[in-house]
């Protein structure tokens, strides 16, 4: 099982490093956002520190849109999903391991997305540990649902739109616990940061076992 | 045992019934061709006795799985060569198989001599399948079923998009086939070629089967289409 | 089946129908003229006899989908498919109503129509957005099938994480607008709380009216596909004789 994940992952950072489209198109529409809503808020510091942290986190749900679109063309590329099926990897594994593989790369901008924070909204880290694992943690989360819902729209005609209407909502949730916790970490606001880490945590782990369950039914019904 | 065992087999693709009741049964080592027009459902055939689809209503055995329940099991044991070759664009020809060959739990020597089979000539092998020509890409697809050594081959138009010599490397792999004990299903339009390997000639019409004929066995001899082999061409 | 009109009624959901609107009829009675004006709300509180209920049966209708979900995924059940579909799709009325009651409710007693700090009110429109897109997930189409598992997904996908939901905008928002449980605090006058007792019972068997209507229009539907599905698989098998003519002269 965990060789058949740790495939997965493999060919899914390997085709990204290929063609690198995080890399070439997602960083910097991370960035351009980041600097938009400079604007948006008309350089008035206070506002902008006391919005970073949600900021922030909504950039990363629409990064997260454009990745889990990314992975899943992937397979719906060339018939690859049929290829997946008669491979006979379990449907578990490989939602496990496009998730990871989607995760690294949301995790690969969000660092990048940080120093952003730092240079264009004069953020300082009070608790680095705080913000490392608020990232791992919402990532893992927000990188499972969007997994799920990826493959949920794969078979969908309007798929574009489908995605972010269903998977918008569902993380609600992870924006306001990380941006919380990214405030308690960011020393915008006292708050106990470390209790919203707890609450993403059992989000994560709710939405990966009910993707890792309902991946096989989805990756059946083409 | 059959190998394929389909009685009133019904298939919906949305809500087409592309198969209509189909009663078909193969046993080991047969090579049979399916032939019929356009949509008379021969791809849907095919991906059906590869496990891909659900029955709606009838009997299917594959394998000894029955297709209502155990798809996967069927799924593992067959090789399928659809119209998509189901490579991913951004991985060379030899990760394209190795990821074929970890998730199918074979071991990776066999990459190189599939690929040699089917005529790959080594210079291909780092070159990412996005940038191969259509004929290159349907013998990678093929090499990726022939590394599996299914059981049972379903095979859908596959000298399409083929050169002489890429025909006579399938029609040897066909062949060698059936001589190794393994039951062969193709699709075909290329009827003169195909007819010589196959043992039986079964029509398809409507989503149904109309006619089947079983065809004088002449088999090819796998050894005289593999000298054929001349200079790597591709 | 008769050659006649085909009708979601029979006598029990006309009974059933007329409970209701004789219930309704009471309920706007005992709502409006029986039952005292609040102290603090004034006319106001009337308003918890068509909110209240709504709330109540918008969850209960995600639970059944939620079940119906679980049932399609694992038994593939289509009766418990278009159960989930019927009481997402009433869910979805409920939730809007709620919303919409709620808002102007909020509006004489909050002095506001929408509190972001309001742990109900955000977690119900959350609730809200994911029934629409299990709704819109639906009406995509597509295979029969495949439509029921997508929508399955995202039922069970929704009332999975409402728990989650609320229990982050509690957090978030550390305060609530809502008094605390109307029905068990005892603040409520007498005539009040049993109008509110007649309001959900007869907003419960309106859900019932509806739902059996609405699954037997999704029965129906089947039963109509399965009658196009014999004619389909007739033309179809007859494309067989008109080509094969054809075929064997190739």
């Amino acid at each position: 099982m965990f060789a058949d994940i740790w495939l997965v992952i493999n060919k899914d950072i390997r085709i990204e490093w290929r063609s690198r489209v995080t890399l070439s198109q997602v960083v910097p529409f991370a960035l351009t956002v980041l600097v938009l809503f400079g604007f948006a808020l008309d350089a008035n510091r206070e506002v902008l520190a006391a919005a970073t942290s949600g900021l922030f986190w909504l950039t990363v749900l629409f990064v997260a849109v454009v990745a889990v679109q990314r992975s899943t063309a992937i397979e719906t590329a060339d018939g690859a999903r049929r290829a997946l099926l008669l491979a006979g990897i379990e449907p578990s594994s490989v939602f496990v391991g496009k998730a990871l593989a989607v995760a690294a790369q949301i995790l690969g901008v969000e660092v990048l997305m940080v120093g952003g924070v730092l240079v264009f909204y004069d953020a300082t880290v009070e608790s680095l540990p705080l913000l490392l694992a608020t990232c791992a943690v919402a990532t893992l989360a927000i990188a499972a649902s969007g997994t799920l819902l990826g493959a949920l729209a794969a078979g969908v005609r309007a798929r574009e739109t489908v995605l972010p209407i269903l998977l918008l909502p569902v993380l609600a949730p992870v924006l306001i616990a990380a941006s919380r916790a990214f405030d308690d970490a960011l020393g915008v606001v006292a708050v106990d940061g470390w209790a919203w880490l707890g609450l993403l945590a059992g989000f994560g782990a709710v939405n990966a076992l009910l993707g890792a369950l309902a991946y096989g039914p989805l990756l059946e019904e083409t | 045992m059959s190998i394929v065992a389909l009685r009133g087999a019904v298939v919906l693709l949305g809500r087409f019934p592309a198969l209509s009741g189909v009663d078909l049964e193969v046993d080991a080592a047969e090579v049979v061709l399916l032939q019929g027009p356009n949509g008379a459902g021969k791809s849907t055939l095919l991906r059906f006795c590869a496990g891909l689809l659900r029955p709606h209503s009838g009997s299917a055995v594959v394998l000894g799985h029955d297709l209502r329940e155990s798809r996967p099991a069927v799924r593992r044991s067959v090789g399928l060569l659809g119209h998509d070759t189901a490579l991913y664009d951004d991985l060379t020809i030899t990760e394209n198989l190795q990821f074929l060959a970890r998730a199918s739990r074979i071991e990776l020597e066999a990459v190189g001599s599939a690929l040699d089979r089917l005529g790959v000539s080594a210079r291909l092998h780092d070159v990412v399948a996005g940038r191969l020509s259509a004929g290159q890409r349907r013998r990678v697809a093929l090499a990726g079923v022939a590394l599996r050594r299914p059981e049972l081959w379903l095979l859908d138009e596959p000298h399409a998009g083929l050169d002489q010599w890429g025909r006579d490397l399938v029609d040897g792999l066909v062949a060698e086939a059936a001589a190794d004990g393994a039951t062969v299903l193709v699709a075909s339009h290329e009827l003169d070629r195909t007819l010589d390997l196959a043992t039986r000639r079964v029509t398809v019409a409507g989503g149904a089967i109309t006619a089947d004929v079983v065809a004088a066995a002449s088999a090819v001899d796998p050894s005289g289409v593999q000298s054929n082999r001349g200079a790597d061409v591709c | 089946m008769s050659a006649g009109a085909v009708k979601t009624g029979s006598r029990t959901t006309r009974l059933l129908g007329f409970a209701v609107l004789v219930g309704v009829l009471a309920l706007i009675l005992l709502g409006f003229f029986g039952a005292p004006e609040d102290d603090e709300q004034r006319d106001a509180v009337r308003m918890i006899f068509v909110h209240v209920p709504s709330a109540f049966l918008t969850y209960t209708a995600l639970v059944i989908t939620a079940v119906g979900s679980a049932m399609w995924l694992w038994k593939r059940s289509r009766w418990w498919d278009i159960v989930a579909h019927s009481a997402a799709e009433i869910g979805v009325i409920f939730c809007g109503l709620t919303l919409f009651t709620g808002s102007i409710w909020g509006r004489p007693t909050w002095n506001t129509y929408w509190d972001w700090g309001d742990v109900r009110l955000v977690t119900t429109l959350i609730l809200f957005l994911m029934l629409v897109g299990c709704l819109a997930l639906r009406s995509a189409g597509g295979d029969e099938d495949a439509v029921a598992t997508r929508a399955a997904v995202v039922g069970l996908l929704a009332a999975v994480n409402v728990p989650i939901i609320n229990r982050s905008v509690e957090w978030w928002s550390n305060r609530t607008l809502h008094q605390k449980s109307s029905l068990t605090d005892g603040n409520l006058e007498d005539l009040t709380l049993f109008t509110l007792v007649v309001g959900i019972v007869v907003w419960a068997l309106f859900f019932v009216w509806a739902m059996i209507h609405r699954f037997r229009i999704g029965w129906l539907e089947r039963q109509l596909r399965a009658i196009d599905l014999e004619t389909a698989l007739v033309q179809r098998r007859a494309e067989a004789s008109t080509e094969s003519a054809g075929e064997t002269s190739q």
